[in-house]
Order: structure tokens, then sequence, then C-alpha cells
């Protein structure tokens, strides 16, 4: 019989950690299986953040470094100066990312680092049980915004992709959400091309990844899938910001 | 090789390239701001690389993953900044990483001042991150032991895969001396297997982590920490007596400081007191074993430091109770002089001779 699907080697065969309905499960097999088919399995080494991907290191099959909160741009920029043939990638939730280390993530695509970013926005602080992010909606509630996000009281939600794709190193900015099979399947597509960009050594790439978080937004799995198409859409509009093409 | 008159930062940056350093981060601050500028014009020259951080937290990160990947890498900062870096540091340590870091002191707390300090001793050796880890601390008093100590420090930083801090203030860093790269002793460094430098297909992953959620697995890494810490204790303590035979008095003084302790030593003995000197070289581990060879002609044990007397803590647990210690310190950038600090012993012998 023919195999029609399999694990991706870009995994390691063990259980992961994640709440049932997350789709960081998603999002993992989807850098493993564009690392296997780019055949840098080998060559890559890959920074995980604090939060709820801290244990990312035990699941890709790959070298694995672990980064202080917020710090992994940086952790990244050491490993990819040391050897720049390898392959490096970062993977950071929007507390990691787009809170404490905006610095980080901005430098680094300011220096044109050679490095992937995936971004997974869920628009909350997960690992620490559910308090506003710098991406909580206007409205949406999490325990340090129980009443609800309030834009006078702490702003709009942080458009990153936006953001970045403003800063000439980044050459490759693109915002997908795996709330959907189509949508995957175009997740996949542009988080193949970011590592393709790195590996021309075009610069910086960044994918921003619209996730769900099922228990801090108190929604069933599908609920929070539908939530995710509602309402996080419309704010953070998927697509692509910026191409090598554009950034030259 | 002839002597070369060489500034305190770039004699360090120099002796850093030769001693194998191969990749620098670092973020501006005065006084120490010669060393990253000489490493942005050598470094590459050396087939390394210079990164300019966009801050100190960015920069002992960068160190954190190209130490990771087996590089030989270093980081230099003043007080304020070291501060900064504090966090990175702890992870380094946890996750046991070589790396070489150079704190050129000034006056604190907080901003503080641009002048010489060493107000970080404790900064320095009790570490201001979280958690159960050392660093090994060697304080050069001379340029040339500067550049001794750096060359040797990326060898040692691998061998015990432990961060070791160059602790210097703004006199090492700002000052001009005739130093010479000598060729010193190399340890047998075992290979960097741990390293993340790819899997090449040739072997399981590396992770390179300070994490261990059960709590049994992270009280066995730090009991494994503390073995390889008193095996520092045990291998790694320098320091230097001086002119302890017959001494009255004991003066315990470090870095920079210790050269005028010298000079008042010498004021001193010119009036017929005598008085040694004992040397850390090493802040961690601190030389406790020299204050077992203090002679008994000794009345008074006496700390100077350009502190409010940070050090005399790890002065009073060497004595083990054995002599008064009385403290001299000046301090916010304030260098003492070897008239104060014979004052300051005259007083302690009961009076001027």
């Amino acid at each position: 019989m023919a195999v029609v699907f399999k694990r991706t080697n870009g995994l390691k065969d063990i259980p992961t950690h994640y709440c049932p309905g997350c789709t960081h499960g998603i999002i993992h097999r989807l850098v493993g299986e564009v690392l296997e088919e780019l055949d840098v399995l080998g060559k890559t080494i890959g920074v995980a953040p604090v939060g709820c991907s801290v244990l990312a290191y035990d699941y890709f099959n790959c070298d694995m470094h672990e980064a202080a909160h917020g710090r992994a741009p940086a952790v990244a920029t050491g490993i990819k100066r040391v050897d720049p043939d390898n392959i490096v990638f970062t993977y950071q939730g929007d507390g990691d990312l787009a809170s404490i280390g905006a610095a980080e993530i901005i430098h680094a695509a300011h220096r044109g680092e050679k490095i992937t970013t995936i971004f997974v926005n869920n628009a909350i602080y997960g690992m620490t049980g559910g308090q506003m992010a710098p991406t909580t909606l206007i409205g949406q509630k999490a325990t340090t915004a129980p009443y609800g996000r309030d834009k006078e009281h702490s702003g709009m939600p942080l458009k990153v992709s936006e953001m970045l794709a403003t800063i000439s190193g980044a050459v490759f900015v693109e915002r997908v959400a795996v709330n959907t099979p189509a949508n995957i399947r175009k997740a996949k597509k542009a988080i193949k091309k970011a590592f393709e960009v790195q590996m021309e050594g075009k610069g910086f790439g960044i994918v921003e990844i619209l996730s769900t978080c099922p228990t801090n937004w108190g929604l069933a799995p599908t609920e929070a899938l539908k939530w995710l198409e509602e309402n996080m859409i419309p704010y953070y509009p998927l697509g692509n910001f910026r191409t090598p093409e554009e950034a030259k | 090789m002839a002597k070369i008159l060489m500034k305190g930062n770039e004699a360090i940056a120099a002796a850093a390239i030769k001693g194998g350093c191969k990749f620098f981060f670092g973020y501006p601050i005065t006084p120490q701001n010669e060393l990253p500028e000489y490493m942005a014009r050598e470094l590459h020259k050396a087939g390394g690389c210079f990164v300019q951080a966009e801050s100190e937290v960015a920069a002992i990160n960068m160190v954190y993953g190209a130490a990771g990947s087996g590089a030989r890498v270093m980081t230099s900062s003043s007080s304020p900044g070291i501060a900064l870096k504090q966090e990175g540091i702890s992870y380094i340590a946890g996750a046991e990483l070589p790396c070489v870091i150079v704190n050129i002191s000034r006056g604190g707390p907080g901003l503080g001042g641009i002048q010489p300090a060493q107000s970080d001793y404790f900064q320095n050796t009790r570490g201001g991150g979280n958690g159960d880890y050392r660093l090994i601390v060697y304080a050069p008093a001379t340029l040339q032991e500067a550049v001794d100590l750096t060359m040797e420090a990326f060898d040692v930083a691998d061998y015990y895969r432990n961060p070791v801090v160059i602790s210097g203030d703004g006199m090492i860093g700002q000052m001009m001396e005739p130093i010479e790269f000598k060729e010193l002793p190399k340890r047998e460094i075992p290979p960097k297997d741990w390293a993340t430098t790819g899997t090449k297909g040739k072997r399981k992953p590396n992770i390179i982590n300070s994490l261990a959620l059960d709590p049994a697995e992270l009280e066995k890494h730090n009991i494994r920490l503390k073995e390889k810490y008193d095996l520092i204790e045990k291998n790694e303590v320098r320091y230097e007596m001086y002119n302890i035979e017959n001494a009255e008095l004991v003066i315990v003084s470090y870095g920079t400081t210790s050269r005028i302790v010298k000079n008042a030593i010498a004021a001193l003995k010119q009036e017929g007191i005598n008085v040694g000197l004992i040397r850390p070289i090493t802040l961690w581990p601190f030389p406790m074993k020299a204050f077992d060879e203090i002679p008994k002609t000794v009345k008074a044990l006496l700390s100077v430091e350009m502190s409010m007397g940070q050090m005399i803590d790890d002065v009073k647990i060497a004595n083990k109770g054995r002599y008064p210690v009385h403290f001299y310190g000046r301090s916010g950038g304030m260098i003492p002089t070897p008239d104060g600090i014979a004052q300051k012993v005259k007083e302690i012998l009961g009076g001027v001779k």
C-alpha cells in the first residue's frame, strides 16, 4: 500500500506537552517537514524561546539551543555568525517576541541577520496562564485585562509583521494562519520560502503564524479556530508584506 | 619578542585574539570602549567576527549562542553594562558554556561615574544573575598580568566549561604600560562534542539548555556544578604574598589598588614599619589558604579597596577570626593615596612611630 502520510523526520518521535487543540503541534510539523524537504536537518540549529514552546528543543530533530525570554534572535545571531553556512531559526511566541524581546527581533531584522523566525501569534500569554500580550485584541479578555483590552489603557495590539516590513534588512515577511487545511498549506509554503531566503543568504525572514489558545481563550478547539478567523484575521490580515525583490 | 607600549583596553583585546578569541559581541560603555573598537578593527583579520549589539542584554546572548556553537567568544563592558548582562551570564553558567567577560569597572551604584572603582566585587564574585553558579574571576594589577590572564582565560573557560571574568577597573583600561605577548603553557581541552554545530546526520541532536523542570534533575545538576566549583577552588586559586616575613600588619588588596598599597608599604618601611600584602589574583576562588601563611608577628589585617568594603567579608572568612580585621577604602572614583593608606596603618598600630 502506498504511504500517503507519515511522521516527518524533522520531529523526534516523542509526544509533545501542548494542550489539546493547540496549533503549536501543526506549526512544529510544518517546520519539521520543510527542514526535511530542504534536506538541511543536519546543518540546522533551532533556538527555542520561553513560553509555551519552551520545550521545542526536545521536539525538533536537529541541534537546538534554548534562550532566555525574548533573546532568541540574539542567541541565533551568535550561532549564525560562528558558521554562516548553517541554517538557524528561532521559534517564538508573541509574548516572547513582541514584548520582552521586541528590541532583539527588531535589531536582528535591522542587521539583516540571515536567520528565519517562526513567530506564533495567539494573542495571549499561554504558558504563564493567560495574561495580556502586546498582540491581545481590543476587548479580548485576559487575566491581566479582566474587562477586556482597552486601547486608552494598554494601546492597540502590535502588528509585528507590518512593523518589521518597514525594516530594510527584513527581506521576507509573511503572515499566515493555521485555522483551515488551505491556510495550513499556505503557511507551509511561506515557511519554506523563508528558509529558502536564508539559504540564498538574502537577509532576515519571518513568518507570523496566527495560532489558537483554546485553554486560555476558554474555547473548545473548533470554536477557537472560528474565533481566530472572525477576530484575529480581520485585525491581522494574512498575506505577504515583503519579498526579497521588494526589499531591494 | 620585544615589549610594546599599549593601552590597557587594547592590550586585553590583543591578548584575547592571541588567546584564540574569534567572536566578540559588545555594546559601548565608558571606560572600556577601546576594547570593542580594537576588536572591530582587528578581529576579522584573525578570521573572526565583531558585532556591535543593540544592548548589553543582546550582546551577552550573542555570546551565549556563539559559545553554544563551540566558538571562543568574548564580551566586555563596565559596571552598569555588566549588570545588564547578568541574566545571560546566569544562563551561560547554567548551560556550562565557556566564554570570557571583561569588566572594566567604574563607580556606582546606578549610573555612577566613569572613574575607576572596585565596587563590582559583589557583582563579579557573587553574581547578579539567578541561581547557584560561580564565575572564575581574575583581577590583574598590571597590564602584563592582564594580558597573560586574558590569554589564559580562554583555555581555563574551555577546560571547565565555565565563564571567566577579567576584573579590571578604569585604571587598567585606560593606562599605558609596556607589555609582552608571551607563549603560555596550554591546557589539554576536551573536544567540544556538546556544541550545536549541526548534526551533519552523524550524531543525535545536541541541546544547549539551562531548563530542568524536574526538581530532582535540577538538584542533580546543581550538585554536579558544585563539584566543578569545588575542583576550581582546589586547582585555580592564585595570589601574591608580598613582604610578609616579619610583618606587623598585613594588607589585603587587589588590582590597581594593590600597586598603591605597595608604594605605601615602601614608605612605611622607611619609617621602620613592616607591612605585608596578600594580593588575591583570583577573586573567586578567593585565596583562603594564603591567610594560613600569615606569620605570628602580625597584629592586624587591613582590607584596602576602591569600594566601601565589599571584599572585607571574604577577608574575615579567610582570617578565621585570628586577627582583628580593619578597612580602608575610597569610592566613587576617588583613588586611595599611599599617604592615606600609611596613615591608616599607623592608626591601627597605635599612633605615629
